[in-house]
């Protein structure tokens, strides 16, 4: 018997606000162990929640870049559970009016990995079933003989992304967080760096037989801290399901904890009984009016990375490939964008960028920020090319040379002298010179042999050190002979 | 007179014309609780060292506010910077709060001394103060008595002159029914208008912090200290409250008073009605008509409130356990045993029956049977009101339906002690205002003050002062001191 896999995902994004969702404290990491906490984050007594306003808006933002219906208002409610890492034993969630309801992400070819975008066919489209916002929990920490807790990270702002059973594979689920990451990127949401936790995935996953509508048993996988690392994980439960199946067996509804290093997930000891979170409205927290604000949210939806692929090939003439490895990454993009409005060869410019601007950055180590060429000086250069001032593999050393010392293009090409002689006079006299000095062959050619010419070419570009401009020299020499 | 005998009013202009020290304040206060505390027990804890520091550096400093050098107690629910906090729960027994409470930067921005802190009952749960883990408070009107709750500490410091003014908290009447036992005056300020950043909540829909005073003018002087917008209490109103003064001696003339038809029929004790009815003429007799007004879901509010309070008091005090602050069991052998026995140790009966009682009405399978229909509910008490209001400004009540009890006499019957706020409950469900003040007293035993309620509509806490301001100026129970 055949069987397919079905996969949801649930995926939470800590956001990039400079606060916390509820307090003051910095939304930011690797401080000492509970020094960015205060009353609020804490949970002490007395102490009460007031919602970060950027926070909501992020997540607008969020729902708009995918499509979902935005609600006119929304509630904050509590989610209860004791667990020393939230800190006062419930959670500030949203149960039953999130921000966000619906959406979908589509799923570009070049976000699946590598080796299997060949068989990609159509572009998939997964549903969303809601995004909403809630407060992050502290960090446990275990030693031989206590648990302590940071609390650096309670409370800060988190966004929980929820997709249908849409996906169909690892490669699928690939793809969908590449997709997602980028957008969050183009959003400016969040850093959503899954190494660092600022994106987590946790999956839910079944399999049933190929044609069979009703879902297996399902199981919760966590604990992958990578893209690729989901991507094995689902294989690998994919696999060990199957095997389960075709063996007759039955799949214990479980989460399993992906252990990467040993490449496989293994079912957590779970004495927790099911949980009965009692959600009730947050009284602490008045109900959101969205409406009065999303407007402005709406504004600031950025182009996203499916569209603008399109514009940079239809509208600046950028290549297929280029135009892929530009909009990965937007602060790229972005820069490349700047460069090309100061020429007409857009294409041009994204050669440099792709081809050498990406590999100098990485040889040299340096992000883009610290690229020691200005957008507007590539730009520089690339005319300098097309205008036929420099050829161009001078136009490759200038490139070396201006990313080695930040100098501008015409500065370098002057002082190396590069730069083609085409004034019309100049080329004449030492047309003249040559002409002079080789009456012998002047009169071959004269008498038809033609292809002398060459020979005269080379002379005078040599008596000019290599700067003439050929075209030139052989325009200039043809008219004097009068051939 | 002697200074312990002052209104805060009077303490505040005395001060004003360097006739006595904010220091002589603080010492005639702290003299008056060592004479009377060991018959009272309002008080939980004094740090009188510091206290008479606050002091002499107000009297140091040019005047600073409106309570300038005047010190004012505090129930044991509200966060003061390095003082214990212990909401008389043996769970919070060692808790120093790291933060001020914004009420009390409020009170010190006005210039006022922090006293000290008052009993209450444990975690704001009960009505005669003797949920409180550390000792019952005494009446000061029959020590055999319950002084009110929660905030029994405050009303009982307040009414045996160990303070001039103290700030309590009310969720189904813990101000005013205190108020209304001890004598004193007590304000339910609407939902709202006071922040409660740093009050430990009980019942975060419901909870509000007053002032209870001696007199409607010091409620107000207090009022006007604590109210307005916070940031750090996203429900706290964002328009500013009226000034008071123009209220105050403006008289009662034109304004029209509701008598709930609900509020006067059973469990009412007859005297008591008596002194109510009595002060509606009074009203009436100064320029106010008297109407009857029908508010007719009266008789779901307790319930409904028991069951809206609870949940969300499970909720509020699931953080205490053990693992940050307060009490934690010693040598626990794992988490859930830890929080199991730190829980068990830390609580007293009534805390813990509450938060059974809403966990189980927020459990699946029961939410929408109790805490859903609860809201609902609620949705129609607050409806009677917006009813009531159309068609009168203010409404009159009994504060109690009966004087103060005796002590131990309602402790083993939880809903004979829920009755005893069946007249405040549904303000606090409605986040109007009220005000309760003496109208007269009735003799058990011993004579012992009644309380009126005037409740108020929606942030028009200026509409109870001038009617509490007017009843209180044409009467002359706030002459009357407590026997001690
Ligand atoms: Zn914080």
């Amino acid at each position: 018997m055949n069987y397919e896999a079905v996969i949801g995902l649930e995926v939470h994004v800590q956001l990039r606000t400079r606060t916390k969702m509820f307090c003051a404290c910095a939304n930011t990491f690797g401080a000492p162990p509970n020094t960015q906490t205060c009353p609020v984050c804490l949970g002490l007594p007395g102490a009460l929640p007031s919602p970060n306003f950027e926070a909501l808006r992020l997540t607008a933002l969020t729902g708009l870049m995918l499509g979902g219906a935005i609600a006119p208002r929304c509630k904050f409610d509590r989610k209860n559970y004791f667990y020393p890492d939230v800190s006062k034993n419930y959670q500030i969630s949203q149960y039953d009016l999130p921000i966000c309801v619906g959406g979908e992400l589509v799923l570009p070819r070049e976000n699946y990995p590598k080796d299997a975008q060949k068989t990609v066919e159509e572009s998939r489209r997964i549903r969303l079933v809601r995004i909403h916002l809630e407060e992050d929990v502290a960090k446990s920490f275990h030693f031989e003989a206590a648990t302590g807790v940071d609390f650096n990270r309670a409370g800060a702002p988190l966004m929980e992304i929820v997709t249908q059973p849409d996906l169909r594979s690892p490669e699928e689920a690939f793809a969908f967080l590449s997709t997602l990451r980028l957008v969050l990127l183009y959003g400016g949401v969040s850093d959503a760096d899954m190494e660092k936790g600022q994106l987590r995935c946790d999956c839910n996953v079944s399999v049933r037989p190929v044609d069979q509508e009703e879902l297996g048993a399902k199981v919760e996988i966590k604990n992958m801290n990578s893209i690729s690392g989901v991507r094995r994980a689902l294989a690998h439960e994919i696999e060990r399901q199957m095997d389960v199946a075709r063996n007759g067996g039955r799949i214990a509804q479980e989460t399993r904890r992906w252990d990467e290093a040993a490449g496989a997930t293994f079912g957590m000891r779970s004495k927790e009984m099911a949980h009965d979170y009692r959600y009730f409205p947050e009284p602490d927290l008045l109900p959101v009016v969205v409406d009065s604000w999303i407007d402005e949210v709406r504004r600031a939806v950025p182009e996203l990375p499916v569209a603008r692929k399109e514009r940079l090939m239809r509208r600046l003439g950028v290549g297929e490939s280029n135009a892929e490895v530009l909009v990965a990454d937007r602060e790229l993009a972005d820069w490349f964008e700047k460069a090309a409005a100061t020429t007409k060869n857009a294409n041009g410019v994204a050669n440099f960028v792709v081809n050498d601007l990406l590999r100098e950055l990485g040889a040299a180590g340096k992000p883009l920020v610290e690229s020691p060429i200005a957008p507007e000086a590539l730009g520089a250069l690339v005319d300098l090319a097309d205008a036929g001032r420099i050829s161009s593999s001078q136009a490759k050393e200038v490139f070396a040379e201006m990313f080695r010392s930040g100098r501008a293009a015409d500065e370098i090409v002057v002082e190396r002298g590069m730069e083609q002689v085409s004034d019309t006079d100049a080329i004449g006299k030492l047309c003249d010179e040559v002409l002079a000095v080789n009456a012998a062959m002047v009169a071959q050619i004269r008498e038809g042999n033609v292809k002398a010419v060459g020979n005269l070419v080379g002379q005078v570009m040599k008596r000019s050190q290599g700067k003439a401009n050929p075209a030139m020299v052989n325009a200039a020499l043809k008219e004097k002979l009068g051939i | 007179m002697k200074l312990h005998e002052f209104t805060a009013s009077r303490a505040v202009a005395a001060i004003r014309r360097c006739e006595v020290s904010s220091e002589d304040l603080v010492r005639a206060l702290l003299a008056r609780m060592e004479a009377v505390e060991p018959q009272i027990s309002a008080m939980l804890h004094v740090d009188a060292e510091a206290a008479l520091a606050e002091a002499r550096a107000r009297d140091a400093a040019p005047p600073s506010g409106p309570l300038h050098g005047i010190p004012i107690a505090l129930k044991d629910n509200l966060s003061v910077r390095g003082q214990p906090c212990t909401c008389a729960s043996r769970i919070l027994r060692g808790y120093r709060a790291p933060y001020d409470a914004t009420v009390v930067e409020k009170l010190r921005r006005a210039g006022a001394v922090l006293l000290g802190r008052a009993n209450m009952d444990e975690f704001a749960m009960g009505s005669s103060t003797e949920t409180s883990s550390v000792r019952a408070t005494r009446n000061p009107w029959d020590p055999a008595r319950a002084p009110g709750g929660s905030s029994g500490g405050a009303a009982a410091a307040v009414a045996a002159r160990e303070a001039f003014a103290a700030l309590g908290s009310d969720t189904g009447g813990s101000i005013r029914q205190p108020a209304a036992f001890c004598g004193c005056v007590g304000l339910k300020p609407t939902y709202g208008r006071v922040s409660r950043y740093g009050l430990v909540a009980f019942a975060s829909s419901l909870d509000q912090i007053g002032p209870l005073t001696r007199d409607v003018r010091d409620a107000a002087l207090l009022f006007n200290a604590i109210a307005g917008h916070d940031p750090h209490d996203s429900t706290s109103l964002s328009d500013a409250p009226a000034d008071l003064s123009s209220a105050l001696g403006r008289g009662v003339r034109g304004l029209k008073l509701g008598l709930p038809r609900e509020y006067f029929l059973k469990g009412i004790e007859r005297d008591v009605e008596e002194s109510v009815r009595r002060a509606a003429r009074e009203l009436e007799k100064l320029g106010a008509e008297i109407v009857e007004v029908s508010l007719p879901h009266t008789e779901y509010a307790v319930a409904t409130y028991y069951v809206l309070a609870t949940a969300e008091a499970s909720a509020n005090l699931a953080r205490f356990d053990g693992v940050r602050y307060g009490h934690r069991a010693e040598k626990p052998s794992d988490l859930l045993e830890m929080y199991g026995r730190t829980r068990a140790e830390g609580f007293g009966a009534e805390v813990k029956r509450r938060i059974i009682l809403g966990t189980y009405v927020l459990s699946r399978g029961y939410h929408d049977a109790y805490y859903l229909h609860a809201q609902k509910a609620r949705t129609l008490i607050r409806g009677d009101f917006q009813q009531a209001f159309a068609r009168c400004d203010a409404i009159l009540t009994p504060t109690t339906p009966t004087p103060a009890f005796k002590l131990g006499e309602k402790m083993q019957d939880p809903l004979q002690m829920y009755l005893a706020d069946i007249f405040t409950i549904a303000v606090n469900l409605a986040g109007a205002c009220a005000i309760s003040l003496p109208c007269g007293f009735v003799v058990r035993e011993t004579t012992l003050p009644v309380g009126l309620q005037i409740i108020g509509p929606w942030m028009r806490e200026e509409t109870i002062f001038r009617i509490a301001d007017a009843y209180e100026q044409a009467t002359a129970w706030r002459e009357e001191a407590p026997p001690l």
